[in-house]
């Protein structure tokens, strides 16, 4: 069974349709990558499923369970939404971490919150989970750095390690690496590279084409809000069946990516 | 005679203290509420608060001392600040109150609406409560950012107090003045800017230490 299937999404911000019926679906264990040019409604599908935005019509299933049905009045507590949210990780573009906080206190904090409130608050534990991620993220040297002693690059595993804190069923990414110089850009592909080999659940949008054809078992190619093609790796790169999609391929290609 | 200005000084400086003091104690906490109202999607909220910041910094604090003072008197037939010094202390903790809510809402109002929004996102997506992402991750990062406005406004305070005397509050330039009449001597009230500047320069300390100690993240 698929752990994600998504139908039929639509999302209009005014009277400018962004998302136009989007759906696919994905297994477990595997990367999917959605690429496309800026505007096509990559990151606002992210966001869709992150519950950053609502959608304004479709579903959202994870696990077979049923997270978003616009046709259902909105009736979910606070309470309800966020335990739905949790079925997915983030990391932002901007990184996003809290600059008061030290690299570990960043990963530790919403787990020892959510412990607290579940009554099954371990500090050790919580301590300990958060130590081993962010070793496994290279960073066993900057646990106690505060953000802005960070280079973006460790910002960004930072940011990883503490979205999987919550080991989220899927992790997400918006455009990892797009706010990192490009000396600094290979060490976190990396990082998600080995995510992949780990066979996390992944779905991440990004620019980096080579590194979506690397890393990713599916590939979605988005257009004006819509699918305009999907498939494996080599489906979509070496043999793509839309027009649009060799448009866009080849925009790449004349930049020397 | 140094010693018994001296003493007559710290009196009315006393006052002065008293009625910053209280300002703070008030317009800090109304301030708060005042910047959220502010920033309210609701119309009839947000707009009579508009309203009320612009004209309270439109208009000079001197005036607005007279008018909230002999207002009430002179509509209603009726001093609603009780008599003697009392009541115009009172008067001109409303007056200085209000005004300084204003000014503090503006300072609160700039202070949240500069955090990215992304970091009520990533609280958002680590599933943190709308109270916890206030308290744990947002509320650091203004009172960070509003720590320099906020100082310069309240060493402002210090020296507006003065203002109180157009309405017979005795602070410590009242007090100075005094001796002219009384001793035929000027001195006094230039002494009183000592005052100031001794209780200015403790505040500037301590908003530095402040600043410091919130140094260690950006």
């Amino acid at each position: 069974m698929a752990i994600l299937q998504v139908e039929n999404i639509i999302k209009n911000f005014g009277t400018t349709q962004v998302l136009k019926g989007i759906s696919f679906s994905m297994e477990e264990g595997t990367a999917l990558s959605l690429i496309g040019s800026s505007g096509s409604g990559k990151t606002t599908l992210l966001r869709c499923l992150n519950f950053l935005e609502r959608a304004d019509e479709g579903k959202i299933i994870v696990k077979g369970e049923t997270l978003f049905d616009a046709k259902v009045k909105e009736n979910s507590s606070e309470e309800e939404l966020r335990r739905k949210r949790l079925h997915f990780g983030m990391v932002f573009q901007q990184f996003n971490l809290f600059p008061q906080y030290t690299a570990l206190q960043n990963v530790m904090l919403a787990p020892t919150l959510a412990a607290k409130a579940a009554g099954t608050y371990d500090a050790k534990a919580i301590e300990e989970h958060a130590k081993e991620l962010l070793v496994s993220m290279g960073l066993e040297n900057r646990m106690n750095n505060y953000p802005h002693q960070l280079s973006g690059g460790q910002q960004q595993r930072v940011a990883i390690a503490r979205a999987m804190a919550l080991k989220p069923d899927i992790l997400c990414f918006d455009e990892p690496t797009s706010a990192l110089d490009p000396e600094l850009t290979g060490e976190v592909l990396k990082v998600i590279r080995g995510l992949a080999e780990h066979h996390t659940t992944m779905i991440i949008v990004t620019h980096e084409m080579s590194f979506a054809r690397d890393v990713s078992d599916h590939v979605i190619f988005m257009d004006d809000g819509r699918i305009a093609e999907q498939g494996t790796p080599e489906e979509v790169f070496e043999h793509p069946k839309e027009e649009r999609t060799r448009q866009f391929l080849a925009s790449y290609t004349r930049e020397g990516e | 005679m140094l010693l018994t200005v001296t003493l007559s000084l710290l009196n009315g400086f006393g006052m002065t203290l008293k009625l910053f003091a209280l300002t703070l104690l008030f317009s800090l906490p109304l301030g708060l509420v005042m910047s959220l109202g502010s920033m309210s999607k609701v119309k009839v909220i947000r707009w009579p608060i508009v309203f009320l910041i612009w004209v309270m910094r439109g208009t000079p604090l001197l005036l607005q001392l007279l008018v909230i003072y002999y207002g009430p008197g002179m509509m209603l037939h009726n001093n609603i600040w009780g008599a003697g010094d009392g009541g115009r202390f009172t008067a001109a903790l409303v007056a200085f109150v209000i005004n300084y809510a204003c000014y503090f809402s503006e300072i609160y109002r700039g202070g949240i609406q500069s955090i990215p929004v992304g970091q009520y996102e990533a609280g958002q997506v680590l599933g943190m409560t709308r109270g916890q992402i206030f308290l744990r991750v947002i509320l650091l990062q203004v009172i960070k950012r509003i720590v320099p406005p906020m100082s310069n406004e309240i060493i402002n305070l210090v020296k507006d107090t003065s203002l109180a005397r157009v309405i017979a509050v005795y602070e410590v330039i009242w007090a100075g003045q005094a001796f002219i009449k009384s001793d035929g001597i000027l001195w006094p009230l230039f002494y009183t800017g000592v005052f100031y500047l001794v209780f200015c320069g403790l505040l500037t300390a301590l908003f530095g230490r402040l600043e410091k100690a919130l140094d260690y993240f950006r």
